[in-house]
């Protein structure tokens, strides 16, 4: 096993050189290093000399990929790509174009990020599978054909409608949560109730289904009717033994995610001001601020890779029969 | 059956705990905060991007800066037209004028002959800066942060950190080391050329300091820059710039203590972005106790603020307002401003009604709900909000918004009389009374002239119309009717759009930067006004990044742009149509690249000149020029609309001071008695629901309880 994470984790070096060169070109397609300047400056008084200036500052005078005018190693080493890219490889994030460390910034918004996406999935999870369940307890009933529709109605809503429908039902007419904001500590679980709670409703439709299809493909089963046959009530036959079998499914899908969660939500976050990792990216994307717009991108492909390594390790945790190899 | 106890117990607990606290469940804001303290409740859509005074160039910085640094001089708060009065100087400077011999001249002296002007500041004493580690000292007067160890370092992570701070008094020195901070490259100051083109000996000095530390900026001196005495010193600009003194309203201009530059030079605490950028050092009436722009920034009253009063005189009409009941009072009133991040408008537009903000503006979401038209066609405002006792301030903004013509194009630009007829024809057919209605509600004022209202030069009623476009009926700016933009058609050559030359259609091009879909309606709204003339319009939409570029080699035919005044003169609208400042030539802000001799004259005679009848008078002679010439459609000057509740008090609209903040006032027993009766929960629906979810599932259980239980007959 160790093998073959050690050979899961030095295929991801040139994934992740890719990452970071697709990153770069795409960025600088669009914005060239004037355009940063400008947006940067502002709008008053910008001269050709004050862009020079804050390009020279920031490193951004160089050329992007190779130095014509350089010889030998430095017509790589002297661009603004190897400059910019490859502490990103120690996880040095470096300044962002404003002058603030990367790296603190980000130890500083993850866990914002975190408290809403964390929560939403535990108790999406919970509520997912717990529908899944009863409607294939309650299977063939009045119940199960009122939870499908209900399930496909949650499903083609959009998320900003749960969004703004939310903040207006319970926070501005029943007044029961604050509406939007944060705070640290335990004064955050006020303004964690509403997104968490719309997370998980706005989500339940499409889990829900797919947990109910993977319940009713393992019902199907032989060892299934053996139970039945041994005597077991439904409700047994249920926890039991289908539960546990359409676990590897479940748990291998929940595991590709965890990492990602540090990312954060970028529309929740933008909408109840929580100052997570995803509203993060977005201004440094509105901003052209590409220190950050290119570490987030190398972090999210890490982060990417280490859920990929893990979903193949609970692979082996939730079903012997896998052995990675 | 315990544990089944233990959790109604729990439920019933929390419930208690709802039912007995005395804040709203929808509070925002911890319990401390409230009733104690005279706390301001504000919000931030945009995280400010520079707190330091030589970089930050934009509202919403100065929102927060203008609280914490002083510069000399400040704009009355009552007073209007808008006037200039010391704030940590003692007094107006003493200007002086010299020849280039460096002969001194009379104050009357022809601005031709005046080669420098020298501007000498006399400060106060006993003023002290905020208390700040940077100005901490041990007992042997040796500083106590300035060379941080790394094991020292290691323990630090934010400013509150430093368990010492300390202040000084501020001196001459702390307003020649902000000069001098202005064209450190490290820096990136967004005046620094314009400055180094007016102050002398600022080029030379940036030169010197080029690739040296910040604090290298002690060690040499600017020549036209000078410590006269512990409290004054002097600034010698290039030959005579009157508005130089707006400048020295501004936080470019606020004392930078060189300990500053020092402490926050060291690399430990820029790595954990402690930085000068983010943590001000200033004198002013709040210092900034928490930057945290993900989620708020809170400025507390600085414990060292100088003596300083309300205003005791105003404009006519602010004592009937309740505006000089202070008058005299110390500043400031309110103890603590709490900043919020908010960064979508329904959310705040939500709390400002719940009184969880003390005033908010109006959103175009919003607008019905909070204004309505009367009978006579006024603004006022709703019914609910007179209820909740809102108040509505509205104040045009001292803005321009225009279209402009390059002149250097071969169809809309240059003099010939074909090229201002089609420019005049056009202006004419745009209908900005309706642009206004229509995407603005009503939040606007079509625009006669260059200069907006409030600024010194601008005319109102019928003697400030545009004669070109507007005729004076009933009281009213009435526009001209279509068909005279049509016989001006026909007089260029374009006669329902037709160049009579070629015989084919008349295509223009306009390059903006609005390329959003919002924006989709209002680019389609100026094609239909083009169309009146039976002119085509190709929209060229981009970023504004492209769009200046454009702007710069002068590749745009028709453009659209504004301008929001630095300072309330004239010369800072006009500058934008002077020759010498043509973008596409000398990289200036005359972005249509307007050339006229008399204009341009006329702009040298009236910069230089002191706001009086005469120079009303050449103002008058300037915007005839460009009604005449119309380099550009004037567009209009956007009005702002506020809203605030009744405890929320001192309110006058100022568009041009930065520290307004120490003259408001807020009720906060009046604010705690509103929240509490605006926002009662309501639980039944909360109830109801579970009540159904039972009624739903109950039959369910029971059936399949029914159905387990049953046996193999």
């Amino acid at each position: 096993m160790f093998n073959y994470i050690l050979r899961r984790l030095l295929y991801a070096f040139p994934l992740l050189f890719g990452v970071n060169v697709l990153t770069f070109i795409l960025f600088f397609i669009v914005n060239s290093p004037d355009d940063m300047a400008r947006m940067h400056l502002g709008q008053k008084h910008v001269t050709e000399q004050a862009i020079d200036n804050w390009k020279q500052q920031r490193g951004y005078h160089l050329p992007l990929l190779i130095n014509s005018e350089a010889e030998g190693v430095d017509s790589i080493k002297k661009t603004i790509f190897y400059q910019k890219s490859l502490r990103l490889f120690v996880f040095d994030f470096g300044n962002s174009d404003n002058g603030r460390n990367i790296g603190e910034d980000i130890q500083q918004r993850m866990w914002p990020s975190l408290a809403i996406a964390l929560p939403s999935l535990m108790l999406g999870l919970i509520l997912n599978i717990s529908v899944a369940l009863m409607m294939v307890l309650f299977r063939q009933s009045y119940l199960e054909l009122s939870s499908i529709v209900i399930c496909i109605v949650i499903m083609s809503i959009s998320s900003l409608f749960y969004i703004i429908g939310g903040q207006f039902l319970v926070g501005k007419l029943l007044m029961l949560v604050p509406i939007s904001g944060y705070d640290t500590g335990f004064n955050a679980v006020k303004f964690l109730l509403l997104p968490v709670l719309i997370a998980v409703v706005a989500g339940v439709g499409s889990g829900a289904r797919w947990y109910r299809s993977l319940f009713l493909e393992e019902i199907e089963q032989d060892y299934v009717r053996t139970a039945r046959a041994k005597g077991l009530t439904e409700t047994q036959v249920l926890f039991k033994h289908v539960l546990k079998n359409a676990m590897i499914p479940i748990l291998t899908g929940v595991v590709v995610i965890l990492p990602l969660l540090f990312m954060g939500s970028l529309i929740t976050e933008s909408f109840f001001s929580i100052p997570g990792l995803g509203s993060y990216t977005i201004d440094a994307i509105n901003s052209q601020d590409f220190a950050i717009v290119r570490a987030m991108v190398f972090l999210g492909s890490v982060l990417y890779i280490i859920g990929l390594i893990l979903t193949d390790i609970s692979y082996t945790l939730v079903d012997p029969r896998v052995r990675l190899n | 059956m315990l544990l089944g106890f233990k959790l109604r117990y729990f439920f019933l607990s929390c419930l208690l705990l709802v039912a007995c606290s005395e804040q709203p469940l929808n509070n925002p804001y911890p319990q401390v905060e409230n009733n104690e303290q005279a706390i301001l409740y504000s919000s931030f859509s945009e995280r400010p991007r520079h707190l330091d005074p030589a970089k930050s160039y934009s509202s919403n910085e100065f929102a927060f800066i203008g609280q914490i640094y002083e510069p000399p001089f400040q704009y009355h708060f009552l007073k209007r037209p808008y006037q200039l009065e010391p704030l940590t100087a003692k007094k107006m400077p003493e200007i002086h004028y010299y020849d280039d011999k460096g002969v001194r001249l009379s104050n009357k002296a022809a601005a031709k002959d005046i080669a420098y002007s020298d501007y000498i500041i006399q400060l106060k004493s006993n003023i002290y800066f905020q208390p700040h580690p940077a100005l901490a000292k041990n007992p042997q007067g040796d500083y106590l942060y300035h060379q941080l160890s790394t094991p020292e370092l290691a323990q630090l992570k934010t400013l509150q950190s430093f368990k010492q701070t300390g202040t000084r008094e501020l001196i001459a020195a702390d307003y020649v080391h902000q000069v001098k901070r202005l064209v450190h490259p490290q820096i990136s100051s967004p005046i620094a050329e314009l400055m180094k083109q007016t102050i002398v000996g600022l080029a030379d000095y940036a030169e010197t300091i080029k690739g040296q530390p910040r604090s290298a900026l002690t060690k040499n001196e600017i020549l036209g820059v000078k410590v006269l005495d512990k409290y004054s010193y002097s600034i010698r600009i290039k030959g005579k710039y009157p508005q130089f003194i707006f400048w020295l309203a501004m936080p470019f201009f606020a004392p930078m203590p060189w300990e500053a530059d020092v402490f926050y030079s060291q690399q430990g605490l820029i790595e954990k972005n402690i930085t000068l950028d983010w943590h001000p050092l200033g004198t002013g009436a709040y210092m900034l106790e928490e930057n945290n722009p993900n989620l708020q920034m809170v400025m507390l009253k600085n414990p060292n603020y100088h003596d300083d009063f309300y205003p005791t005189e105003g404009e006519a009409g602010d004592k009937e307002k309740g505006l000089l009941k202070d008058a005299g009072k110390q500043l400031p009133f309110i103890d603590k401003a709490i900043y919020r991040l908010e960064k979508e408008s329904i959310p705040y537009w939500t709390k400002f009604l719940q009184g969880y903000y003390d005033a908010s503006g109006i959103a175009s979401d919003s607008f019905d709900q909070a204004i309505q038209f009367t009978g006579d066609g006024e603004l006022s405002l709703t019914d609910n909000m007179q209820q909740k006792g809102i108040q509505l301030q509205t104040a045009v903004m001292s803005s321009i918004f225009y279209m402009g013509f390059n002149m250097l194009d071969s169809t809309v630009g240059g003099k010939t009389e074909q090229a201002r007829k089609l420019r005049l024809a056009i202006a004419l057919a745009i209908d900005y009374e309706e642009y206004i209605s229509i995407f603005m509600n009503g939040r606007g004022v079509a625009a006669q002239g260059a200069i907006p209202p409030g600024i010194f030069g601008y005319q109102p009623n019928e003697k400030g119309i545009n004669p070109y476009l507007y005729t004076w009926q009933y009281g009213a700016a009435q526009r001209k009717p279509l068909e005279v933009a049509q016989q001006l058609m026909q007089d260029a050559g374009y006669a329902e759009g037709i160049d009579q030359q070629t015989g084919k259609a008349l295509i223009l091009y306009l390059d903006t930067a609005a390329s959003g879909p919002d924006d989709r309606a209002r680019l389609n709204w100026y094609r239909k006004q083009f169309s009146k003339l039976g002119i085509q319009l190709v929209i060229r939409a981009t970023d504004y990044n492209r769009f200046q570029q454009k702007m710069q080699k002068g590749n745009a035919q028709i453009f659209m742009w504004g301008w929001n005044a630095d300072y309330p003169d004239p010369e800072n609208f006009f500058f934008l149509l002077y020759g010498p400042n043509a973008k596409a030539i000398t990289g200036g802000e005359n972005a249509g690249n307007y050339q006229n001799s008399e204009f341009d004259q006329l702009f040298n005679q009236m910069s230089n000149m002191p706001n009086n009848q005469q120079r009303q008078k050449i103002i008058q002679r300037m915007q005839a020029i460009i009604r005449h010439d119309s380099p550009w459609i004037f567009g209009l000057h956007p009005k702002s609309f506020s809203l605030y509740h009744q405890w929320y008090q001192n309110l006058k609209p100022n568009l041009m001071a930065n520290n307004k903040l120490k003259y408001l006032r807020i009720n906060a027993a009046e604010r705690e008695q509103a929240r509490q009766q605006w926002n009662q929960a309501i639980w039944w629906p909360v109830i109801a629901l579970l009540i159904v979810l039972v009624l739903l599932i109950y039959p369910a259980v029971r059936s399949f309880q029914h159905k387990a239980k049953k046996t193999i007959s």
